[in-house]
């Protein structure tokens, strides 16, 4: 390992590991997000896959040395690609004890988790503080946790007079040795992030890193070596909000109109930060329903639009949904699902928004729904929705989620052509007699009109109307109008591939699911085969309309069940029978359209599944006559 | 070639074609006789045919409601939307394409009731729309329900013991938003004063709101003076810079001078709601921004194939 002048290499036991994950905790504003972003970096440089999740508090100035105050990021670390955020935390660094009861008691931690916290809480004047950091030690102690009481803050005091403004870096440095990181690039990291101060402050910063590595190789006598490769090609590493954002740049969209709404908003925030450069705006409308007004407007007008948000705001949406489908206007509306109903959990996953986009409308009102299963499909995805809601003249719903939105993924980085923008608008003079509802019989298409196009003056109406766009009553006009909005589905469908199976092609059991679950579900499904189960996955990246063959697929497995994150009845709740059982939202709608009967196992903890609970859910489906 | 036919190809070729008034008719309108709806309609495709606007380079934007319909009858691009949200899409039309001229049609329920928060940010956007409100003081083609502006003790369907409230004064609420840069208003009794207020409305570059007051023939023939007969509760505002008032409004309402430039001028005017409804053009300032200027000069014209260059060093900031 190539090390950083200062210092030595003194013996300790190399631990091989394919994977781990490490979380850095503390109060809000100690720097524990920095310094944990920092060491992901260097992770990632050094070649590991990775998937992070940020801690964040639900307040913007929380009380310190409190649950709620608790601020940090969770990584996981892999030799091999990463699609989610795994199972039990394995290392935990905290600056108190009530930071580390949080992580406790959100069933974070392995039991064996190693902990290194700040030991100057022992010593605390307040009685109550050392009190109940003892007990939160000597609990983890007897479950098995591996703890290392370290004086973090008094070292950092040699180096330094406010500890809060460098015992990130010490603990940097502690994990840096750890993880046998290259203390070399660890070092031009922190040296860039402070890069507009004084070459005083980037070396004090080196310093206190240094310091917390040697700290950390008098107090553990271990290290832990993660085998890394570094990239054969060119990774990003991104939030699922900046890969939207980017992608929807890339997509060609130009215009963005949006209200504020947890957890969407930072996909808007990274759009104001490009769209300025890319000749593009962003609209903060006085509400959620001016947002999707002033994008279809926009839309209907031939700018590439956009407008993201969350449940609630989707709900309020809801008339302009239908105007939209009403209208055959294209029109991408992304939609970063939190936990319902109303208010909810709004910092937290849920993917319970599936139904509601579905059918929320008065009426019959057909749309396409896609769902991104990882980061780096968040990017991709925008381009194909922009594509479908152009060629089809169609709403596309892109559900992503609260996990996939603050998650960061490495990905290859996207190859970028002028190719994936749309063509330049059509100002071409509309022969006379072009209707602007010209529907093609068999597949519903009929060719969009854009205001300035000379010779096409019609009126677009969210009346029912005729292929001339003009009001219209006429009961068979009506039914046609309808068929022919359906019929664009079919025509979609039909262009769509039959999904592909993880695992065993037939066997006892298949998991269905869609969104980010697909990550933690295929892992599951590999432990499950390594033990000779024959099990299989797919994930639906597109919920409506749904990929062919599900059917076909279905009839290859003895059981069938889908795994997401809404809330279903359980089995084993006394009052549960086949009358009175309320199923998950995309088990309800493959029931319907394969009458297959699909069982589901659906959690709504606030949090992504692990893939061990979701090994025993389906261990436990499969033992299940 | 027959003469004729020479004379209209030439005219295509060089761009010379006339607009006459049936260039600007769409469908046949289907208004209760009577309806001030006409007169506004009639009003516009005057002023398109005077100008001689292409008519694809314009665009109607509605709600729900008799007022409504008006893009339907008007032949150029229009958009018929739902109730309440006309000012976002009007909006959303000229973000996007501020080539284009963008009209607003709305009732009162329309933009002031469930269109209220739209109304209130749309005056503030100062996005470069004409908007006329035609202000009936009634809901109508719900039938008869009581609206912001019906005045109090009317009996209506939801009010049959008249209605309890007072009122909304839209004409000060309006001056007391930030960037309103331009607003009258005018009655369909009155054609010559409405079409030059029209027009001034078209010509003013920012949010140009004109509120229209008229009787539904059907239910609200009362308002504003029995039978539509109209005796007193209005004054007209006379100023240089304003709508010109003809000899003839002058036998049939007060007169007072007005300056349109006085904001605190038009908000007293705006506040004799007792005695006098206002027929003019209260407020114009043509000095505010319009919202699209101001939103667009933050965006570089850039080409596609630079765009890709700047993409790409966007990327570079995320790559490891």
């Amino acid at each position: 390992m190539p090390h950083h002048g200062v210092l030595t290499m003194k013996e300790s036991k190399k631990i091989k590991l394919d994977e781990h994950i490490v979380e850095f905790v503390c109060d809000a504003g100690e720097g524990a997000q920095k310094a944990a972003v920092s060491f992901a970096k260097v992770s990632a440089k050094m070649g590991n896959s990775l998937w992070t999740v940020e801690i964040i508090p639900s307040e913007i100035q929380p009380p310190p040395h409190t649950m709620g105050s608790t601020s940090g990021n969770r990584i996981r670390l892999s030799s091999k690609t990463v699609t989610n955020g795994g199972n039990l935390t394995n290392v935990v660094v905290a600056f108190n004890e009530m930071n580390l009861l949080s992580r406790i008691k959100g069933k974070m931690l392995a039991d064996d988790v190693v902990v290194i916290i700040d030991n100057k809480w022992a010593n605390d004047p307040d009685e109550t503080i050392r009190k109940q950091y003892r007990e939160i030690l000597d609990e983890l102690k007897a479950k098995g946790a591996d703890i290392y009481e370290v004086p973090i803050e008094e070292k950092t005091m040699t180096l330094i007079d406010n500890p809060q403004r460098g015992k990130n870096m010490v603990a940097l440095g502690m994990l840096g040795y750890l993880y046998t990181r290259d203390m070399d690039i660890l070092a031009d990291e922190i040296r860039s992030i402070f890069k507009k101060k004084s070459k005083e402050i980037q070396d004090n910063n080196v310093a206190l890193l240094t310091l917390g590595y040697e700290l950390a190789k008098e107090t553990i006598n271990f290290q832990y070596v993660i085998e890394s490769t570094p990239f054969k090609v060119p990774m990003v590493a991104m939030n699922g909000n900046e890969a939207v954002a980017l992608g929807a740049v890339a997509a060609g969209f130009e215009h963005c109109s949006m209200y504020p709404i947890t957890p969407a908003t930072s996909a808007t925030h990274a759009l104001s930060e490009y769209f300025g450069r890319m000749g593009g705006i962003v609209h903060q409308a006085e509400d959620e329903i001016a947002a999707i007004g002033v994008a279809l407007g926009s839309y209907y007008a031939g700018r590439t639009t956009l407008t993201i948000t969350s449940g609630p705001g989707m709900a309020l949406k809801t008339e302009f949904l239908g105007l939209t489908v009403m209208t055959e206007t294209p029109l991408v509306v992304v939609n970063v699902q939190r936990g319902g109903p109303s208010t909810g959990l709004p910092t937290k996953i849920e993917q319970g928004d599936l139904l509601s986009s579905l059918f929320s409308t008065p009426g019959d009102a057909p749309k396409v729904i896609m769902a991104p299963t990882d980061i780096e499909e968040c990017y991709h995805v925008m381009i194909t929705a922009r594509k479908i809601a152009e060629e089809f003249r169609m709403l596309v719903i892109v559900l992503t989620d609260a996990n996939l939105a603050t998650g960061t993924q490495l990905y290859p980085r996207p190859k970028l052509s002028t190719e994936s923008f749309p063509p330049p608008m059509d100002m071409s003079p509309i022969p006379v007699g072009t209707k602007p509802y010209d529907w093609d019989e068999e597949t519903g298409l009929s060719r969009r009109i854009i205001p300035g196009q000379p010779g096409g003056m019609c009126r677009t109406t969210s009346l029912n109307h005729s292929p001339e766009g003009k009001v219209n009553h006429d009961p068979d006009m009506n039914q046609k109008a309808h068929r022919m909005r359906s019929r664009k589905l079919m025509t979609l469908q039909k262009s769509l591939k039959k999904p592909e199976v993880y695992g065993d092609k037939e066997g006892d059991l298949l998991v269905v699911s869609w969104g980010s679950l697909k990550g933690p579900i295929d892992e599951a499904v590999d432990n499950l085969r390594k033990e000779g189960k024959k099990v299989g996955a797919i994930s639906l990246q597109f919920l409506s309309p749904f990929p062919p063959g599900l059917k076909e697929i279905f009839s290859k497995y003895k059981k069938v069940m889908v795994v997401e994150l809404n809330y279903s009845d359980d089995w084993d709740d006394p009052m549960v029978n086949e009358d009175t059982r309320r199923y998950s939202q995309l088990s309800m709608l493959l029931r319907s359209h394969t009458l297959v009967d699909v069982d589901c196992f659906t959690r709504v903890y606030g949090r992504p599944l692990m893939p061990m609970e979701i090994y025993d859910a389906l261990s436990k489906r499969l033992a299940q006559k | 070639m027959e003469a004729l036919q020479l004379e209209e190809y030439i005219e295509e070729q060089c761009e010379l074609k006339t607009y006459t008034l049936e260039d600007y008719e769409g469908d046949v309108p289907r208004w209760c006789k009577g309806c001030g709806d006409f007169g506004i309609l009639s009003s516009v495709q005057k002023l398109l045919r005077d100008d001689q606007v292409a008519p694809e380079s314009v665009v109607a934007v509605s709600g729900i409601g008799c007022s409504s319909r008006f893009p339907h009858y008007l032949n150029t691009y229009g958009f018929h939307g739902i109730h309440g949200r006309a000012m976002t899409i009007a909006t959303g039309v000229k973000l996007g394409r501020p080539d284009l001229k963008v009209l607003v049609t709305m009732g009162d329920g329309d933009c002031f009731s469930i269109g209220g928060g739209h109304w209130l940010h749309s005056m503030r956007y100062n996005t470069d729309l004409t908007v006329i409100v035609m202000d009936n003081e009634i809901y109508a083609l719900t039938k008869n329900q009581v609206s912001p502006t019906t005045h109090c003790g009317t009996s209506t369907n939801t009010t049959p013991h008249g209605a309890v409230l007072k009122e909304m004064n839209v004409l000060s609420v309006m001056l007391g938003i930030t960037n309103t840069s331009f607003l009258a208003q005018t009655a369909s009794w009155t054609p010559g004063h409405l079409d030059k207020t029209i027009k001034a409305a078209w010509n003013h570059k920012g949010t140009s709101f004109v509120r229209v007051l008229q009787k539904c023939p059907i239910f609200s023939p009362q308002a504003f003076g029995q039978d539509g007969k109209v005796k007193a509760p209005f004054t007209f505002l006379r100023d240089e810079n304003g709508i010109p008032v003809d000899k003839v409004f002058e036998k049939m309402a007060p007169v007072i001078d007005h300056n349109c430039k006085d904001l605190d001028a038009a908000k007293k005017i705006a506040m004799m709601e007792e005695t006098s409804s206002p027929l003019g053009l209260l407020y114009h300032n043509p000095s505010i921004p319009t919202y699209e200027e101001s939103l667009h000069a933050t965006a570089d014209k850039i080409t596609p194939e630079e765009k890709v260059v700047r993409l790409n060093e966007e990327l570079d900031k995320y790559t490891i």
